[in-house]
């Protein structure tokens, strides 16, 4: 068992989300920035499903019942048990009745703290995530909430540290443009390729919200009817400013998607705080994979004229 | 699957998104992939006029999934014959008066009108147990308010589009509002969690004493 002393500006309990469930209108959520989510886990050897707490922005503060095996990834910051010092990227303990607690991280947003066992709350339609958008899911923690403990774990510890090098300078994040880039007229790709974007105050984990150059719509461009929604997806609304969803974002939605950043920079872009710049670079599609879907669709849009849109 | 009918455009490392001519093809094409897992599928989306297929790209590709497509046996669309479920309604949501106004009609007229038709529902998404039910009598299609809501109310029954639909938790939206219900169509302590499944019917009623 683990006490609450203190979430800090917010504070989840995430894991590798809810996949599969879309028929219901539930997307997947878990873990934004699934590489450090994944690193902690592996430093203290849970399972890969196991549940750890996200938290935004240091502040946490949490008192150990009894000893246990700890791991903190993410946005580094500084972090002590007790009166000891520890440190991000590598697996420590905490002793019964000590107190762990993150100071504030001077980059980045997201830290993910992985206890040896993983966290044992009552798991909602299959996952212990929490769904901001949804309302699915263990709700964030208050001071005082008491977090049982699992027994997620594969093997024993054996990684001392895991060098982690967080990125210097602006964040360039790749896009495959798609599936709507067509809805947007050619000043759009290059605003978006050549623009300096910020993410603003607004931005959450259904995504962030950009300022920058805006994207306008082709001429004559017609409503979409809702289509369905992945993570990484840039959507843009009437007002020009994208908007790029992350691991909360909705099922559906009615505003096309120009392009969508890679599964591999997702991370990097969950860790992005209000304020900080971003930056877009179109990239090449996996040679036998999407290029040949794209094939396939000019072919097919050869053979067949494009459905009107309601 | 006839592969005329299908236009697959890129979306992302990890998904397609198809587009179909109808909401017949995608719920056949839903159904089809439902009943032949392609290897490697995570999720699959069915919308309007589209299909999202999520995937595994460690186990799969775009241009695979594709092929798989076109290699499905065609499946009857997924709708059950079973009687519809009805849902009663209060019709004293803030936006009939408007609703009636931009349609021409009586706000009794409106009511009538969205009482009268069978729903199906054609997809869910937006939120969790959100269904769009199709089968909206003409005369009702509006666009979405300009002004969404920033909280609407759980129960309540609206109007978007060519769609009908329960909010089934309160959020925000940007639907017309003609009235609520109060039916729970999503409870997590059921299996599905949801009422309202893609194929099934749906009939509104209106309650007595309403306004």
């Amino acid at each position: 068992m683990i006490e609450v002393v203190d979430p800090g500006p917010l504070a989840l309990v995430e894991d590798l989300g809810r996949p599969g469930l879309a028929a219901l209108g539930v997307g997947r959520s878990g873990a934004a920035d699934l590489d450090s989510f994944r690193l902690a886990n592996r430093l203290v050897a849970n399972a890969e499903q196991a549940a750890a707490v996200e938290f935004v922005l240091g502040g946490l503060a949490i008192r150990f019942r009894r000893t246990a095996t700890v791991a903190l990834t993410g946005a580094p910051a500084a972090v002590w048990a007790g009166d000891r010092a520890a440190a991000f990227n590598a697996p420590f303990a905490v002793r019964a009745g000590e107190v762990l607690r993150v100071g504030r991280p001077e980059r980045g947003l997201r830290g993910y703290l992985a206890v040896r066992g993983g966290l044992g709350v009552a798991p909602v339609l299959g996952s212990r995530s929490w769904d901001s958008l949804a309302g699915i899911g263990p709700p964030p923690l208050r001071v005082g909430d008491l977090l049982p403990l699992a027994g997620d774990v594969e093997g024993e510890p054996s990684v001392d540290v895991a060098p982690v090098p967080w990125p210097e300078g602006d964040v360039t994040l790749r896009v495959l443009p798609g599936p709507r880039a067509d809805r947007f007229a050619p000043s759009a790709l290059d605003a978006l390729f050549g623009g300096d974007f910020e993410v603003t105050a607004d931005s959450d984990r259904v995504g962030l919200r950009l300022a920058g150059p805006p994207l306008p719509p082709a001429p004559g461009a017609r409503e979409l009817p809702p289509e369905g929604m992945v993570t990484g997806a840039l959507q843009v609304p009437p007002n020009g400013r994208p908007v790029l969803f992350l691991a909360d974002h909705p099922v559906t939605g009615g505003y096309p998607v120009i392009g969508v950043v890679l599964t591999a920079d997702l991370p990097r872009a969950a860790q992005l705080r209000p304020g900080d710049a971003v930056r877009f670079r179109p990239t090449a599609r996996p040679a036998a994979g999407v290029a040949g879907a794209a094939r396939a669709a000019a072919a097919s849009a050869a053979r067949s004229p494009r459905p009107p849109h309601g | 699957m006839r592969t005329s009918e299908l236009q697959v455009l890129p979306c992302g490392d990890h998904a397609i998104l198809v587009e179909l001519p109808d909401l017949e093809d995608v719920l056949a094409l839903n159904a089809a992939l439902r009943e032949h897992e392609p290897a490697g599928l995570v999720d699959v989306v069915p919308a309007a006029q589209t299909l999202l297929i999520m995937f595994d790209p460690e186990v799969t590709s775009a241009q695979r999934l594709t092929d798989d497509l076109t290699h499905l046996p065609d499946e009857p669309p997924a709708t059950t014959e079973s009687a519809p479920l009805e849902v009663a309604v209060r019709y004293d949501g803030p936006d009939l008066d408007a609703v009636a106004a931009a349609a021409g009609l009586s706000a009794a007229e409106v009511v009538e009108r969205h009482t009268a038709a069978t729903y199906t529902v054609a997809f869910t998404g937006f939120a969790p147990g959100f269904a769009y039910l199709t089968g909206l009598d003409p005369r009702l299609v509006l666009p979405r308010r300009d002004d969404p809501r920033t909280r609407v109310p759980a129960g309540s029954v609206a109007i978007a589009d060519r769609y009908s639909g329960v909010y089934p938790r309160s959020g925000p939206g940007g639907w017309h509002l003609l009235g609520h219900t109060d039916a729970v169509l999503w409870d997590l302590d059921r299996t599905p969690p949801a009422t309202l499944l893609p194929g099934a019917h749906v009939r509104f009623r209106a309650e007595d004493g309403r306004r």
